[in-house]
């Protein structure tokens, strides 16, 4: 599982921060850092994070371009 | 062509992969093939400078998720080495040639390296664009080195120093301009940037240059700078902004150059005399295109935002009959976060001529900067105070007078625009994430003094 953050969309509502705390963090008092690979023990939390972040700004899928030549 | 043919991408970066989702979401059916120079499949560059070299993310954990599956040819590792608009192929560096109806042009950028070649040789002299160029420096930082040297101060670089100095390294950052981010965001946060920089204990040289690079056995030693001073260094970051891939474009008889592929608003790619073409189409960094509400500037942004937003309209376009196609609108947007702060912009900061805070204060490190243009809102500018920057979007968006009245949240001390002092490109180390490439008469006018010809004698 990967994701990626908009951070433009982004407004550090933080919700994802509690949700998955090893996945996303905040750096500061608001600027978002998250990790882009998500651990196997992390999904559910994830994809909860992903359905609770109020502007919808982080993106879960699988790896683009997987089996690429 | 709606559904069918051979569409092909050239760069498989994040405009290239969310144009082919968007083709393949929108229901063409037919050959699609993208192109990509570098080895790995599309991956983020944000965290690069971040997250990565923090120690937090490994470089080769970055890739993109994918918004949907898509059904693609994918050539990695191969660069494209011309294009053939005639024929209607894409030649590759490998020989493989790549028939299309439809082309999208989305190779991005590059990052500048250092002029001189023997010192960009020197072992420890390093750039940061791609997640190998990351991987390689942090492992540098990792390894605890006495003094990194960041050439340059514009975003990257000013990211780079501050990982730097969280990691609790020293850093000596050269800038040739009055301050650091001051290309993209005008003197009021440049001085803010500095003082910043400052407190946080980056060894901070602006209006020098680096002169020379210094090296013994292979190995970067030490700089020397302008203003004679000189340091020890193990590391030199170059971050002197980003050159656009269109070499490659040479001879194809595309309006494409230094600063990019010209398009228009629906990212059809201009050719050298102006003609729009029908079939070559640009997105994400590489492309320069008109936006209305920058006085249809032809505009160059490095911006992740714009990458997502233009393959969009681009991919929608490439496969729609004329009247259904859509224009790239965008108001124009992007963020960093660096040493601790969230620092987010829409508009165009630069497309300027005085600038405001309209919330919070400098002093606080909390605020929203305003910029104007002869009278009307162009571009706002948060730092930790990003829940207000939508409401200065649709000041953007409808023209609204600048200075902007005063927000109920609360009033700032001092109330009066200053000039937002948004130097040229010239005159710095960085270079500008926005790009004004046309021209606007009243600022860049330059008086040129030719000798009378007979005509022009003759008219006075």
């Amino acid at each position: 599982m990967q994701i990626v953050v908009d951070l433009n969309r982004c407004q550090s509502y933080a919700q994802c921060v509690f949700l998955a705390p090893q996945v996303f963090e905040l750096h500061g008092e608001e600027a978002l850092m998250f990790r882009p690979s998500v651990p196997d023990d992390q999904h559910e939390r994830v994809r909860r994070a992903e359905a609770a972040c109020p502007v919808q700004a982080i993106l879960v899928g699988e790896p683009a371009g997987l089996g690429a030549s | 062509m709606i559904g069918e043919g051979r569409i092909v991408v050239v760069g498989a970066s994040l405009a290239g992969l969310r144009a082919a989702e968007t083709l393949r979401e929108q229901g063409f059916a037919g050959s699609l093939t993208l192109v990509g120079e570098e080895p790995h499949p599309p991956y983020d560059r944000p965290p690069l400078s971040k997250q990565v070299l923090l120690g937090r993310v490994r470089a080769q954990d970055v890739a993109l998720p994918s918004r949907s599956a898509v059904d693609a040819r994918w050539k990695l590792g191969v660069r494209a080495g011309g294009v053939d608009p005639i024929e209607k192929r894409v030649i590759l560096a490998d020989g493989e040639q790549l028939a299309y109806d439809r082309l999208l042009i989305a190779t991005g950028t590059r990052a500048r390296p250092w002029p001189n070649a023997d010192e960009a040789r020197l072992d420890g002299v390093l750039t940061l664009r791609t997640n190998d160029d990351a991987a390689r420096l942090a492992e540098r930082l990792d390894a605890g080195p006495r003094r990194v040297l960041v050439i340059g101060a514009g975003f990257i670089g000013s990211e780079i120093a501050s990982a730097c100095r969280e990691l609790g390294l020293d850093v000596t950052v050269a800038e040739r301009g009055p301050s650091p981010l001051v290309g993209a965001l005008g003197g009021t946060l440049g001085t803010f940037a500095g003082k910043l920089q400052r407190a946080h204990g980056v060894d901070l040289r602006c209006g020098v240059t680096v002169t020379a690079l210094k090296g013994r056995n292979g190995r970067l030693t030490g700089a020397e700078f302008s203003d004679g001073g000189r340091i020890d260094a193990d590391v030199a970051v170059v971050a002197l902004g980003a050159v656009r891939n269109t070499e490659w474009l040479d001879g194809s008889g595309l309006a494409a150059g230094p600063r990019g592929v010209a398009c228009d608003a629906g990212c059809r790619a201009f050719d050298m005399y102006g003609i729009v073409t029908d079939d070559v189409f640009v997105a994400g960094d590489v492309a320069r295109f008109p936006h209305p509400l920058f006085e249809y500037q032809m505009l160059s942004l490095e911006h992740w935002g714009n990458a997502v937003a233009q393959a969009e309209v681009a991919a929608h376009n490439m496969i729609s009959p004329g009247p259904r196609r859509r224009p790239h609108l965008t108001v124009p947007a992007f963020w960093s976060s660096q040493f601790g702060l969230n620092i987010k912009s829409v508009g165009v900061p630069t497309f300027s001529d005085q600038v405001v805070i309209a919330q919070g204060s400098l002093r606080e490190g909390r605020f929203v900067a305003v910029y104007g243009y002869r009278g009307r809102v162009t571009a706002a500018v948060s730092v930790n105070r990003a829940k207000w920057l939508e409401h200065y979007q649709y000041l953007i968006e409808t023209a609204a007078p600048f200075p902007p009245a005063p927000g109920a949240a609360d009033r700032p001390g001092s109330f009066d625009p200053v000039p937002s002092d948004v130097p040229s490109p010239q005159l710095l180390s960085h270079g500008p994430t926005v790009a004004l490439t046309g021209h606007l008469p009243d600022r860049h006018l330059t008086l040129v003094r030719h000798e009378l010809s007979p005509t022009a004698a003759h008219c006075r």
